[in-house]
């Protein structure tokens, strides 16, 4: 799609919700003493957060809304729209939007609905949501983003265990005159295994063989019904992609680079984010990082940041953001926009 | 000269091994330190000071350092 811009919509808020427990990868029975320190120094994520079994992506997102809610003194029964962006829904059928309508007691007038998206869903769900908001004079909407990607990986992997942990975010939006969020995003199917799940969908349903183990290379053992991770493949994928992205947006929505004042890039990997830094030319400060303490979060990775490491400055100053996310599809994009003053509660931990 | 930069850099990805131990024919992918993060260091050294982008079928092609730089050469600029 051509960079686009849409009006009269602002974030009013953002929060994130994480599982109270932690994983230390230098404990990762996956790696030896060694490949454990050169992980952690080379992909920069030190600490996971995992979800028991009974808590899903649902969840922790509904945790992440209803502190929002409060804290922005929103009245439910004003959210005309929910989006769900998540790979880990609570049932196959129906989708988690509509339950997390009723359990957060939003009106019947609200419309809900899921998106299925990973690293780049932030970034698109902020298109889809302000698209529908920007018609809506008035009116109010949340963006549900997360994943519980601990539940759909092997604990025989070591291309995955190391890099994924689950977190739920929720961002409230509002119709706002003069507001603006301007979008460049792309599509590239042809890499649609490089990141997959191969068995459960209706090409390839649930089966005998789903559930039997299989080595790859040493240390990489999983089953039909985990996550694949083509790790080089994604990696070159995001220092092919990433900077040219965000530099077709800057120049052809003539943005000052200098001008921005954070750049939050999807939280995969420091060298990879390193890479892309340096390729924009950015300085560190302005390029704050939450995977050392949080891992990769797939689509929450943003907002994860947001409050992780710019609460104080999103809640009390106007600032102009660029947002990057890449991976799953694959699929990409970045988006520019302004906030004021938003509502950014501390992290959120769930038990 | 090149072949000297390339060699260098390559000694700069190897922290655990000795600098001596990197020449124009060190089969790099049987060094002890190899692997996976080993691959991801070497993909974006090459990618930042070279402009190039290797693959990992390309890791796999070369078996000398100096072998992985004919292919490097062999790449597009990006």
């Amino acid at each position: 799609m051509r960079v686009f811009s849409v009006p009269n919509v602002r974030i009013k808020g953002v929060a994130a919700a994480v599982p109270a427990t932690t994983a230390d990868n230098l404990d990762c029975a996956l790696m030896n003493e060694k490949e454990r320190e050169l992980f952690v120094k080379t992909v920069g994520i030190r600490y996971r957060k995992v979800a028991p079994k009974n808590i899903t992506a649902a969840d922790l997102c509904e945790a992440a809304t209803k502190r929002l809610i409060t804290d922005l003194n929103w009245l439910v029964e004003d959210v005309s729209i929910l989006i769900f962006i998540t790979q880990t829904p609570d049932y196959i059928i129906p989708n988690s939007a509509s339950l997390l309508q009723h359990k957060l007691g939003l009106s019947k007038n609200c419309i809900a609905f899921d998106v299925n998206l990973g690293c780049s869903g932030y970034v698109y769900g902020l298109s889809i949501i302000s698209s529908l908001l920007q018609s809506q004079i008035g009116g109010k909407a949340l963006l549900l983003v997360g994943d519980v990607s601990t539940h759909i990986i092997s604990p025989n992997d070591k291309s995955t265990v190391p890099l994924f942990s689950d977190a739920g975010s929720a961002t409230a939006l509002e119709f706002s005159l003069g507001g603006k969020m301007t979008f460049h995003l792309q599509t590239d199917g042809a890499g649609f295994d490089d990141i997959i799940v191969p068995d459960g969908g209706f090409r390839q349903p649930i089966n005998e063989t789903s559930f039997e183990d299989q080595e790859y290379t040493l240390g990489v053992v999983r089953n039909r019904a985990q996550m694949k991770l083509d790790g080089l493949k994604i990696f070159n994928f995001a220092l092919r992609e990433v900077a040219p992205n965000i530099n077709t947006l800057l120049k052809e929505a003539i943005i000052d680079k200098d001008s921005i004042d954070y750049v939050l890039l999807h939280q995969a990997n420091l060298l990879m984010l390193e890479s892309v830094r340096k390729k924009l030319q950015l300085y560190p400060e302005r390029v704050p990082y939450s995977l050392h303490d949080f891992g990769n979060t797939s689509s929450a990775s943003i907002p994860v940041t947001m409050v992780a490491n710019l609460r104080h400055q999103l809640a009390n100053q106007s600032l102009r953001l660029l947002l990057s996310g890449f991976g799953v599809g694959l699929s990409w994009g970045s988006c520019y926009l302004g906030t004021e003053n938003i509502c950014c509660p501390e992290m959120i931990l769930v038990e | 000269m090149e072949l000297n930069n390339f060699v260098e850099k390559m000694a700069d990805c190897f922290n655990q091994t000795e600098a001596s131990e990197i020449t124009p024919s060190t089969r790099f992918r049987e060094l002890e330190e190899w692997g996976s993060m080993m691959a991801l260091i070497v993909i974006a050294m090459i990618d930042s000071d070279f402009n190039k982008t290797v693959d990992a079928d390309d890791l796999k092609a070369a078996n000398t350092i100096e072998e992985l730089l004919t292919i490097v050469q062999n790449k597009p600029t990006n």
